[in-house]
C-alpha cells in the first residue's frame, strides 16, 4: 500500500564488494558482515554448550579437580592472555589504517597480530608438552585440553583468516576505505576469540 | 484486488506457455539460484524418505510376529537407528527449511535471491554425501544405539558405524546451520520495502523462528557430538561412567538440540498451512498476528523445555516441574495456531482438493499427537509410557501425521508454481486417502500397546501384542503404497501434467505474481504490495456491495 517502485540496493548503501558473492543476481546491500556475526552467535552457542557442560562435570564431581590432579601453572597462560587481549587493540589499527585507506599500515598491523597469535599459540603448545597430565589422566583433563584445544583452532583460524586478507591484498586496490569486508570480519572474528578466550581463561584457570 | 502489480514490458501469459523453467542440467550442477537449490534440496529429501522408508517398513515386518524370525536382533537395531536418521535428519529438515525454505522465502518477501547464495549451494551440497557416508556404514555394521545414540551404549557396540553416525550428524548440522543463517539475514535485510515484518506472509514467520532455532541449537548437538566422538574414538571418558564421566551430561546437551529439532521440523509445517488453508478456504486468515507471534513464542519456549524427554534418567524433582510446566505452556501458542486455523476454515467456501485434503488432515492429526504430547509432558504419565509404543505414537502423530501431511500439502500446493502444471487431482485424492488410512491404521492402535506396556526399540515381545502389531504393520504396508501414486504422479505430471498458469489459486502472496515457474531472479521488475498477503474476499464483498448500490 505505501509502496514506491522498489531498489533495494541504492536505498542501502550497495557496495561494489558484494558483486562477486551475489554472483549474476543482481544488486542488493552488502549483508556479509551482519550475516557474519548472525554466525558468530550461532559459534558462541557452541562454547557456551562446552562451558556449561564443564561446569556440569565440576558440579557433580565429588572433588574438582580431582584428587591428584597436578595444580595449573598460571604464569604462562596469564602472560599469553594479556597477548592475546592487547592484540585486540593491535588489529583495531589495521581498520582504523584501512578506513584512511592507508593498505600499507593494515598490512603491518595484520601482520604484527599474526605474530601475537602465533605466540599465544607457540605458548599453548610448550603448556601442553609440559603439563603432567595427558588427555586421558581424567575428567578434568579431558576438558581442559578439548575446551582449550577447540580455542586453540579458532585462533589458528583467525590467524589464517589475516593471512588470507594479506595475500588477497597483493592485488592493487583489493581493500579501500570505501570495500574491506575481509578485514572487517577478520578483525570480529579476532575479537570474538578473545573474548572466548577470557571466559576460557577465568573458567579453567581462576575458578 | 491483486496483491501485486507488476509493471510487465512482456504480455502476461495465463497459461504459461512459454518454458521458464531453467535447464535440467542445472539440478545436477552448483547452482546458486534459491529455485534450483530448493528443488535440488525437495528431491533428494524424497528420495531418502523412500530409503527411510524401507527402512521402516523392515522394522513394521520384524514386528509383525512376536518372535525375532525376518531379521537379527542386531540388524532390528541398526534399521531403527538408521530409519529414524534419515527421517529427521535427512528427510524432513532438508525438505521443510531447505526445500521448501528455499524455494518459497526469497519469491514471498519478493527478494531475486537469498542473501548468500553460493553459502545456500554449499549447505545443499553438503547433504547428498553425508546421506551416502550415513548409508555405506552398513558395509561396516551401523550405529545401532537409536538416533539418541546415548552413551554408554553408544560406545559399545558397532563402533565404526558410531563414529560415521557422529561425522554424518556433524556434518548435517553445518549444513542446517548454513541454511539458517542465510534465511534470518534474507527475511530480516532483503524483503522489498513496501512489506513490514506484520505484512510478511505466515510461511515467513514461520521460517524466521525456525532458524533461530536452527542457529541458536544445532551448534550445542555439534560440542555434543565432538565430545562423543572423542570418547568413541580416543578413550576419553565424558560421557562415560566408568571414567568418572556422566551420560546425562550428553542427555542435556543432545535434547537442548534434538527437542527444538521438533519445532524445526514442524514450524515451517506450520507456516506452509497457514498459507494453504485460507487460499482454499478463500477467507482471510484468522488472527494473523497471534499466529505470527505465536511461531516466535513456540520458538522461545521450545528452547527451554528439553529435560522431558529425561523424566527418568535421575532428572530432580523440582527441574522435573520446571520442564512440566514450560512443555504444558508450549500448548498455549500451539493451540492458538489451531484455533485460528479452524477460525480460518470456519464458513469457508472450501476448494477440497488434494492440497486442502492434507492441509486440514494436518490440522486434524497435529491436534492428536499435540494433545499425547501434553499427556506425555506430565512426569506421572510420562514414567509410566517412558520408552514404550505411546512415545512412538506420539511422535508419528507429530512428524507424519505433522510434518509430512504439511510437506505433501505444500507439494500440491506449490508444484504449479515450481513446474508450471499441476499434480493430477484424482491421483491426488488416491494418495490422500490411502495416506489418510494408512497412517491411522499403523500409529493409532500404538497408543494402546504403549498403554499397555510394550516397550520400543526391541525387536520381540510378547505374544499378547501380536493381534495390534499385525494390524499396525498391515496399515504401514498400506503407507508405504500409497507414496506410489505420489511418485508416479509428480513424474508424469511434471511433464505431461494439466497447464496451471500463473495464478492457479488465486492466491494474493507474492510467489504468484510471477511466471510458473518464474524466471531468473523471480521478478522482471521489483513488485510493489497493493494489499496484504490474506485479502481473499474482499473483492467478493467488494462485488456485493457495488450490485446493491447498483440495484438501489
Amino acid at each position: 500500500m505505501q509502496g514506491s517502485t522498489v531498489n533495494q540496493g541504492s536505498e542501502l548503501g550497495y557496495t561494489e564488494a558484494h558483486a562477486p558473492e551475489a554472483g549474476h543476481h543482481g544488486e542488493h546491500p552488502d549483508l556479509r558482515l551482519f550475516g557474519f556475526i548472525v554466525f558468530l552467535i550461532s559459534e558462541s552457542m557452541l562454547f557456551l554448550g562446552l562451558f556449561v557442560a564443564y561446569f556440569t562435570f565440576r558440579a557433580v564431581a565429588t572433588s574438582w579437580p580431582p584428587v591428584g590432579t597436578p595444580d595449573l601453572e598460571i604464569l604462562l597462560p596469564g602472560i599469553n592472555t594479556v597477548i592475546l587481549l592487547s592484540s585486540s587493540f593491535v588489529i583495531h589499527n589495521a581498520d582504523t589504517a584501512i578506513k584512511k585507506n592507508d593498505v600499507a599500515g593494515f598490512r603491518l598491523w595484520f601482520l604484527v597480530t599474526m605474530a601475537m597469535g602465533a605466540t599465544f599459540l607457540a605458548g599453548q603448545i610448550y603448556e601442553y608438552a609440559h603439563l603432567e597430565f595427558g588427555l586421558k589422566s581424567n575428567l578434568f583433563a579431558s576438558t581442559f585440553y578439548v575446551l582449550t584445544g577447540f580455542h586453540g583452532l579458532h585462533v589458528l583460524v583467525g590467524i589464517l583468516m589475516m593471512g588470507t586478507v594479506l595475500w588477497r591484498s597483493r592485488q592493487e586496490g583489493h581493500y579501500s576505505s570505501e570495500k574491506h569486508f575481509g578485514i572487517e570480519a577478520a578483525e570480529v572474528y579476532w575479537h570474538f576469540v578473545d573474548v572466548i578466550w577470557v571466559l576460557l581463561f577465568t573458567i579453567l584457570y581462576i575458578l | 484486488m491483486a496483491q501485486a502489480e507488476l509493471p510487465r514490458q512482456i504480455p502476461l501469459d495465463p497459461l504459461g506457455e512459454q518454458e521458464q523453467g531453467p535447464n535440467w542440467r542445472e539440478y545436477f550442477g552448483f547452482s546458486t539460484d534459491h529455485k534450483v537449490i530448493g528443488i535440488q534440496y525437495l528431491v533428494t529429501s524424497f528420495v531418502f524418505y523412500l530409503i527411510g522408508g524401507v527402512l521402516a517398513e523392515l522394522v513394521r515386518t520384524e514386528l509383525a510376529t512376536p518372535e525375532v524370525d525376518f531379521v537379527s536382533r542386531e540388524t532390528y537395531n541398526a534399521l531403527f537407528t538408521i530409519h529414524a536418521t534419515i527421517m529427521i535428519f535427512l528427510w524432513i529438515i532438508p525438505t521443510l527449511t531447505g526445500g521448501f525454505g528455499n524455494y518459497l522465502v526469497p519469491l514471498m518477501i519478493g527478494a531475486r535471491d537469498m542473501a548468500f547464495p553460493r553459502l545456500n549451494a554449499i549447505a545443499f551440497w553438503i547433504i547428498p554425501p553425508s546421506g551416502v557416508l550415513l548409508l555405506c556404514s552398513f558395509f561396516i555394521g551401523p550405529a545401532s544405539a537409536g538416533w539418541t545414540s546415548y552413551p554408554p551404549l553408544s560406545l559399545m557396540v558397532n563402533k565404526g558405524g558410531e563414529a560415521i553416525w557422529i561425522a554424518g550428524v556433524i556434518l548435517l548440522g553445518t549444513s542446517s546451520i548454513m541454511a539458517g543463517l542465510n534465511f534470518i539475514v534474507t527475511i530480516l535485510k532483503m524483503r522489498i520495502p513496501s512489506m513490514p515484518l506484520m505484512k510478511m506472509p505466515l510461511f515467513c514467520w514461520a521460517m524466521m523462528a525456525t532458524s533461530a532455532l536452527q542457529l541458536v541449537a544445532t551448534p550445542v548437538l555439534t560440542g555434543a557430538m565432538v565430545l562423543l566422538g572423542f570418547d568413541l574414538l580416543v578413550g576419553t571418558a565424558f560421557f562415560n561412567p566408568t571414567g568418572g564421566g556422566d551420560p546425562i551430561v550428553y542427555q542435556h546437551m543432545f535434547w537442548f538440540y534434538s527437542h527444538p529439532a521438533v519445532y524445526i521440523m514442524i514450524l515451517p509445517a506450520f507456516g506452509m498451512i497457514s498459507e494453504i488453508l485460507p487460499t482454499h478456504a478463500r477467507k482471510p486468515i484468522f488472527g494473523y498476528q497471534a499466529i505470527a507471534y505465536s511461531s516466535i513464542a513456540i520458538s522461545f519456549l521450545g528452547l527451554i523445555v528439553w529435560a522431558h524427554h529425561m523424566f527418568t534418567s535421575g532428572t530432580p524433582d523440582w527441574l522435573r516441574m520446571f520442564f512440566m510446566i514450560a512443555t504444558m505452556i508450549i500448548a498455549v501458542p500451539t493451540g492458538i495456531k489451531v484455533f485460528s486455523w479452524v477460525a480460518t476454515v470456519w464458513g469457508g467456501k472450501l476448494r477440497l482438493c488434494s492440497a486442502m485434503l492434507f492441509g486440514m488432515a494436518f490440522v486434524s492429526m497435529f491436534v492428536i499427537g499435540g494433545l499425547s504430547g501434553v499427556m506425555v509432558a506430565s512426569v506421572p504419565f510420562d514414567i509410566h509410557v517412558h520408552d514404550t509404543y505411546f512415545i512412538v505414537a506420539h511422535l508419528h502423530y507429530v512428524l507424519f501425521g505433522g510434518s509430512v501431511f504439511g510437506i505433501y500439502a505444500g507439494l500440491y500446493h506449490w508444484f504449479p508454481k515450481m513446474t508450471g502444471r499441476f499434480l493430477n487431482e484424482g491421483w491426488g485424492k488416491v494418495h490422500f486417502v490411502l495416506t489418510f488410512v494408512g497412517f491411522n491404521m499403523t500409529f493409532l492402535p500404538m497408543h494402546v500397546l504403549g498403554l499397555q506396556g510394550m516397550n520400543r526399540r526391541i525387536a520381540e515381545y510378547d505374544p499378547q501384542y501380536a493381534g495390534i502389531n499385525m494390524f499396525c504393520t498391515i496399515g504401514s504396508y498400506i503407507l508405504a503404497v500409497s507414496t506410489i501414486p505420489f511418485l508416479f504422479n509428480a513424474i508424469w505430471s511434471w511433464s505431461q501434467g494439466e497447464k496451471a498458469g500463473d495464478n492457479p489459486w488465486n492466491s494474493l502472496t507474492l510467489e504468484w505474481m510471477t511466471t510458473s515457474p518464474p524466471p531468473v531472479e523471480n521478478f522482471e521488475e521489483d513488485p510493489v504490495l497493493v494489499s496484504g498477503p490474506y485479502d481473499y474476499g474482499h473483492t467478493y464483498y467488494q462485488d456485493l456491495e457495488d450490485k446493491a448500490i447498483a440495484q438501489s
